[in-house]
């Protein structure tokens, strides 16, 4: 038995989601593999912030099923059917997911240190000197070691964004999810937090999927792009061919259009 | 107006008293006044106290609370804000004996006051947790906190430091409220000043002294919040846009 | 059941008295709002032109705003007289009430002013307007929309510290309550019709400004 028949981390199950009248995602349909490193590109609306919104659980379903590590997340087995899950148990399967914003979302009453040990012993009860431990490893990993005493308000924009990376690998997530983690960064300071995930990507075996401007770092990290248009996948592939060679005409539009803009 | 205008106005305030209390009778009035002063602290102390709990109390179950808890709370707001804070008092103190519930005026002028102001209150309370950006809760979902702990931890620390101004207005407000109590026959500083007042008829400096004392304690109360605020700010940088 | 506790009856005898009472309480509101309105607009002014006029206006404002309206109403009742103007209770209330409520309203008036842009004011200065001309024609239509709610607000809180009156012995309606529950010791009736006209008329109110609110949002360019 090898490795590929292993279940997927992440899959999305005929998923539809719905803003009134608009459907920004339409039976959508995505596996991703454990270790993983998807990038997600498309033009605004079509849907590819929501796909890591809702595997993150802040947008609710309104059909189909996300797995997580093989186990279905937004619903659970009950009387041989699926119902929607419970709060506990889409709590306890949630709890495999990380996720950094575009906006940061740092706790600003915290320092570095604070921000990443809240969670920790808030939720997963690690009595405050391992998750101080914990959160010093990890602060010093995104290179803000000596920054650990300080509020978000005292941090540049890059150094707030590495903060919030370490927050979220505090809890040990199997998949992270980046939220255009660059897209609110002065172009000087996407470099160093770019930096960082690259690191995480060669260190850790982390499932990664990051929705992203980025090109350039999309096509030399990613091991699969997806480009979204209207809710569905239009195309995806290895970086090589679907930025060098798209076969679809939309895709070959928009890599025009945002290559352009550079 | 800046902490160091407001000071200033506290400081000349307290030197005009001073110099106010060497002429005449005006010493004999202070310690009259001050005595009513002392039940006007006490009263405004502890309906601050039953405000802050009841609009905590509101707020959270309007946000939070099951359908009848809500109403509830709705009710409460909406009944209280609209009615007239001395019609409150005279019906608690002259109504409610006929239900058979006698209270001591001060328990009177503490309930009817705080419960006042508590409603006024729920809606800041409820105002400045609302004002918590969206993302501060996305954060929270992300590292899997229930939402009692991200209330807890995150939500309500950072709303405090919102609430602090707009409390300190009310309570304010709290403070003149307490001046009605007179009307049902407390002896705060209102009522010593008008029975000082209808034996000497030394109308000027009786209610000027009075109004003195009220500012002293008002500004008290601002000065003492902006403090408060500074203090609880610590490193925080408020409406930074992230 | 003749209940010791409410006597329709009773209840329905004294409505005449206290709607009597009600008119009271309603001039007093209105005109008290109206000088209130004005004054704000005067402070408000005053606040802006000048350091020291600014400043003692601004200490006028903190001073009333600060102390209680109670304490004023008693003031200008036993104080006046002694500078030879011998008011009646009526105009005494009056008076207080809009001095009392005028602070308020410059507060508002202020935010409103501050809120219209600069440039405005600028803009005005390279057309060569005169300084009424500007204000009046320019900015106060400007800076008077987005503030009405608030006025409106206050205006429904004047309404409800008219009960302050009774202490000066103005016939308005919780004076005349408390008059009838002490002649003829029944307080229930006056007392609970009263707290719920008062009620009525701040939720009907409150409905009212939130309309207003609503309907000079769509009016407005923003």
């Amino acid at each position: 038995m090898n490795a590929s028949t292993e279940h997927p981390m992440v899959r999305f199950e005929g998923v539809t989601k719905r803003y009134g009248a608009l459907t920004v995602l339409d039976d959508l349909n995505l596996e991703i593999k454990r270790g993983e490193k998807v990038a997600i590109i498309g033009p605004s609306g079509s849907g590819k912030t929501t796909v890591l919104r809702m595997l993150m659980t802040l947008e609710r379903i309104d059909g189909g099923v996300i797995w997580v590590d093989g186990e279905p997340m937004t619903h659970m087995p009950k009387n041989g059917g699926m119902v929607p899950a419970e709060p506990k148990h889409l709590r306890r399967v949630r709890s495999k997911i990380g996720m950094v914003f575009q906006h940061f979302n740092l706790f600003p009453h915290m320092t570095a240190l604070g921000n990443c040990i809240e969670a920790p012993m808030t939720v997963l009860g690690l009595p405050r000197r391992e998750a101080e431990e914990r959160a010093a490893e990890l602060l010093n990993m995104v290179g803000l070691a000596e920054k650990k005493g300080h509020y978000p308000a005292q941090l540049s924009g890059g150094q707030q964004q590495r903060v919030a990376i370490a927050r979220a690998l505090a809890m040990r997530p199997k998949v992270m999810l980046f939220d255009e983690v660059t897209s609110a960064l002065d172009p000087e300071l996407c470099g160093e937090v770019l930096q960082v995930i690259r690191k995480l990507g060669s260190e850790h075996d982390l499932t990664m999927l990051m929705v992203t401007h980025q090109m350039g770092f999309a096509k030399e990290f990613a091991d699969r792009v997806c480009f979204f248009y209207q809710g569905k996948i239009c195309e995806q592939g290895v970086p090589k061919e679907l930025f060098v060679a798209p076969k679809n005409e939309r895709t070959q539009q928009f890599l025009r259009a945002v290559l352009e803009a550079v | 107006m800046g902490i160091f205008s407001l000071s200033a106005m506290l400081v000349a305030a307290l030197i005009v008293i001073g110099i106010m209390s060497l002429f005449g009778d005006n010493a004999l009035f202070m310690s009259g006044l001050l005595q009513g002063a002392w039940l006007t602290l006490q009263v405004t102390a502890l309906g601050c106290v039953l405000a802050v709990v009841m609009a905590t109390l509101a707020a959270l179950l309007r946000l939070y609370g099951a359908a009848p808890l809500r109403w509830l709370a709705v009710t409460y707001v909406e009944f209280f804000r609209g009615t007239s804070a001395l019609v409150q008092l005279f019906w608690l103190f002259f109504v409610l004996p006929l239900f058979g519930i006698s209270m001591e005026p001060f328990t009177v002028a503490v309930l009817g006051l705080g419960l006042n102001i508590g409603a006024y209150g729920a809606e800041v309370v409820r105002g400045a947790i609302q004002g918590i950006q969206k993302g501060q809760w996305e954060a929270t979902t992300a590292l899997n906190m229930t939402r009692w702990q991200a209330l807890k931890r995150i939500i309500l620390p950072q709303a405090f430091v919102a609430m602090i101004p707009p409390w300190g207005n009310l309570f304010i407000e709290l403070l003149k409220s307490t001046a009605l109590v007179s009307l049902i026959t407390m002896s705060d500083l209102t009522f010593r000043a008008k029975t000082i007042n209808d034996t000497t008829m030394q109308t000027i400096p009786i209610f000027t002294l009075a109004l003195l004392i009220y500012l002293v304690m008002s500004l008290s109360i601002t000065i003492g919040m902006r403090w408060l605020e500074r203090a609880s700010l610590r490193g925080m940088v408020r409406g930074r846009g992230h | 059941m003749s209940s010791d506790i409410w006597n329709w009856g009773y209840a329905l005898e004294i409505l005449p008295i206290l709607a009597r009472a009600a008119i009271v309480t309603i001039e007093a509101t209105v005109i008290s709002f109206a000088i209130a309105l004005v004054l704000g607009l005067i402070l408000a002014v005053l606040r802006m032109s000048g350091p020291v006029v600014g400043w003692l206006a601004s200490a006028f404002v903190e001073l009333v705003r600060s102390t209680p309206l109670l304490i004023q109403i008693f003031f200008i009742f036993f104080v006046l007289p002694r500078f030879g103007i011998t008011l009646d209770a009526f105009a005494a209330g009056i008076i207080a009430l809009s001095l009392h409520y005028g602070c308020y309203c410059s507060e508002v008036y202020r935010a409103g002013l501050e809120a219209v842009p600069r440039g405005q004011w600028e803009a005005c200065t390279a057309l060569n307007f005169s300084s009424w001309n500007t204000f009046k024609n320019i900015i106060l239509p400007q800076a008077i929309p987005p503030i009405v709610p608030a006025l409106g607000n206050y205006l429904v809180a004047l309404f409800k510290d008219t009960p302050l009156l009774s202490a000066i012995a103005v016939a308005e309606l919780v004076q005349t309550a408390k008059n009838m529950g002490s002649d003829t010791f029944r307080y229930n009736e006056p007392m609970t019709i009263v707290g719920l006209t008062f009620l009525v008329l701040s939720l009907v109110s409150a409905v009212g400004i939130r309309w207003l609110e609503q309907r000079l949002n769509r009016r407005s360019v923003r």
